[in-house]
């Protein structure tokens, strides 16, 4: 192993120590016996979840729409998140953008703002994006590569330690 | 970030060039498993933004799965002894 390739300030670093600082806390609140109730384990199922989205949000170098939007999810109770929602989707058709089909033969794009075309898939997208409802196009498929390559970072952190811990 | 072109471009009445669309598009693709490395100009836009929209949900799924892992093994496990051996296995890569 090579250590002078580690990189103290990538983001696998930073999104690594965050969680598994918050795993310790989870752990230390109320540490589960063996007997716990599916109430409890859900809890914490959802304590470490949300955990993991944080310490992701949270670790980003430069904040994006999507962090800001995850840490808001998480931090604001729903019943205001309700209202402020209201009032930002009925600004969103102001927002939204149209370009005409391109005659190049390279990827063809048909972006109409709403039916047809991509209209569909942008929509299911801006579902899946936190924030994305209220991004234009550009931004929006910018933000999605990012959330991407932050999501597949996240998955494989998770996955090794939970590897980790099962080999006791 | 690369994407100080597109934001600059951003105002309101300002209109989104084709070509910045299908650089964003072709970007995409490359990230997504199941389309990296065909040519862009065989796989259209449709094809990137629904392949994307799966591969998204399925990384959220194993999010899920991964938590709720992790929700039973800390159950056994002690955390802080496990704590450096994990960084410094994980970010020797």
């Amino acid at each position: 192993m090579d250590l002078h390739n580690l990189n103290p300030s990538s983001l696998k670093s930073r999104f690594t120590t965050r969680f598994l600082r918050a795993l310790t806390e989870i752990n230390a609140r109320k540490p589960i016996a063996s007997s716990s109730s599916p109430r409890e384990i859900f809890q914490r199922y959802r304590r470490i979840k949300d955990a993991a989205d944080t310490s992701m949000a949270y670790s980003v170098r430069s904040r994006r729409t999507w962090s800001k939007a995850t840490l808001w999810r998480l931090r604001t109770p729903s019943h205001r998140r309700r209202l402020a929602s209201f009032g930002r989707r009925s600004s969103l058709n102001k927002t939204r953008t149209t370009t005409t089909a391109s005659h190049r033969g390279a990827v063809v794009v048909q972006i109409t703002s709403r039916g047809g075309g991509l209209g569909v898939q942008l929509e299911e997208l801006r579902e899946l994006v936190p924030g994305g409802e209220a991004m234009d196009l550009c931004n929006l498929l910018d933000e999605t590569a990012h959330y991407i390559k932050c999501l597949t970072t996240q998955v494989q952190v998770m996955r090794t330690i939970a590897n980790l811990y099962s080999l006791e | 970030m690369s994407s100080r072109r597109s934001r600059s471009r951003q105002s309101s009445g300002s209109r989104i060039t084709d070509d910045q669309i299908i650089d964003l598009v072709s970007k995409l693709q490359q990230l997504i498993p199941e389309l990296r490395g065909r040519r862009s100009d065989r796989v259209s836009a449709s094809k990137v933004l629904q392949e994307t929209c799966n591969y998204i949900r399925n990384l959220h799924r194993e999010v899920d799965g991964l938590s709720d892992r992790l929700s039973q093994l800390l159950a056994s496990a002690d955390t802080d002894s496990d704590q450096a051996a994990i960084i410094r296995s994980l970010l020797m890569e």
